[in-house]
């Protein structure tokens, strides 16, 4: 019985330091593990222009023009709003008021030019006729901009 | 001979009972499997967003979470192996490791094929996306382990210890498009505010879920089975050796 009781103890123990030594460890490198960077986060702290990183957010409502193969739209997570130039083609969920994640780097103007732009899916799901009757009944914004 | 059949009752009630079982689930496992994928592929509806390409997730989501819920029940397992040295637990969760490695890797695999009509892309290393690469290969090891002692005992610890760090990694796969910015989106079902699905779909996606779960019971139940005789076997021809 006390050795099962003390191997029980060990296994615990083992987990649980292993674990806080895990969440130590993703808690230095929270600035490397994330996927992209948000417009407030650029703000908070900025990137100098030349270096290349990802950054996400929503595609701003009536931003969005195309000029041929030349796009650009605002990258906004409500609160901040950047400039996005990129030269290509877009994923087909790609569209107004849609996530968007795009890896680039600033101009000195502080436009950020893509060299890829990919569409960020949430985690809503339903058909077409229960969204139309959603934004038609005006549910549309808490039902898909809690983002 | 008193000590082997002290080791021998509690897996043979154990078969008996995963023998009365198995027919039991390998016929909900049909039923399931086909009522999930006529829901999934022909009644459900398009999404608004993504049109028919939602149709992946019926495969991809439970497998996924396959893929969680097997780890688990290994590392549960192995916990109890390595702790109560209860014969079944070792070879339960060596049973079970290749049926979890075929759901992560089968969710891998649509989730890459998702990915690239409605991402741009097969494949992007975030949190998400890299820490179910890792649990897959943690599976690999997991296996791997168990072939390369000649020592079923020894191979049973080192494989158990192997789960049990690894399972540091279910959290953070379950959290990870919580923690991080992830291009993955975060979690539909499990929320706090109620599955984020329209009821026409979230349904399908239930029974897919309930279909991989009893085709997980069916395959473990052989498994574990084959797994137990071999055992048995080779205690009996260690007795015939000492003889």
């Amino acid at each position: 019985m006390t050795r099962k009781r003390r191997r029980l103890v060990v296994v615990l123990l083992s987990v649980g330091i292993l674990g806080l030594a895990a969440a130590l460890v993703l808690n230095a490198f929270e600035d490397s593990l994330v996927f992209f960077h948000s417009p407030s986060d650029l703000v908070e702290k900025p990137v100098p222009p030349g270096r290349t990183f990802r950054l996400g957010g929503l595609v701003e409502e009536g931003s969005y023009v195309k000029q041929g193969v030349d796009i650009s739209f605002n990258v906004t997570d409500l609160a901040e709003s950047i400039p996005v130039k990129y030269r290509g083609l877009v994923p087909d969920l790609f569209r107004e008021g849609q996530g968007v994640v795009a890896e680039g780097q600033f101009d000195e103007n502080g436009t950020f030019v893509a060299s890829n732009v990919l569409a960020k899916h949430d985690e809503n799901y339903m058909p077409p006729e229960v969204a139309e009757s959603l934004k038609e009944a005006g549910h549309w914004q808490e039902q898909a901009g809690d983002e | 001979m008193a000590i082997d059949l002290h080791r021998y009752a509690n897996p043979a009630r154990f078969l008996r009972i995963m023998g009365a079982i198995f027919p039991w689930v390998a016929i909900s496992t049909a039923v399931l499997l086909i009522a999930g994928l006529y829901l999934g592929l022909f009644v459900s509806p398009e999404d608004y967003q993504q049109g028919d390409t939602v149709r992946i997730m019926f495969i991809h989501v439970p497998a996924a979470w396959m893929a969680l819920s097997i780890y688990t029940m290994m590392a549960i397992s192995s916990a109890v192996g390595l702790i109560w040295k209860h014969p079944v637990a070792d070879l339960s969760a060596k049973a079970a490791a290749p049926i979890g490695a075929c759901f992560t890797f089968l969710a891998l695999v649509t989730g890459a094929l998702w990915g690239q009509p409605m991402w741009g892309t097969y494949w992007v290393w975030d949190a998400r996306l890299t820490s179910v690469l890792i649990l897959f290969f943690l599976y690999l090891g997991y296996m791997a382990i168990w072939e390369s002692f000649d020592d079923p005992s020894k191979a049973a610890k080192a494989a158990a210890i192997l789960v049990l760090v690894g399972v540091i990694n279910i959290p953070i796969i379950k959290f990870s498009v919580d923690w991080w910015n992830t291009l993955h989106q975060p979690a539909s079902v499990a929320t706090m505010d109620g599955p984020k699905i329209h009821s026409s779909i979230l349904i399908p996606l239930l029974v897919m879920a309930a279909a991989y779960m009893s085709l997980f019971m069916s395959l473990f139940i052989v498994r574990v089975k084959s797994e137990i005789l071999a055992r048995r076997l080779r205690l009996l021809q260690m007795n015939k050796l000492q003889e």
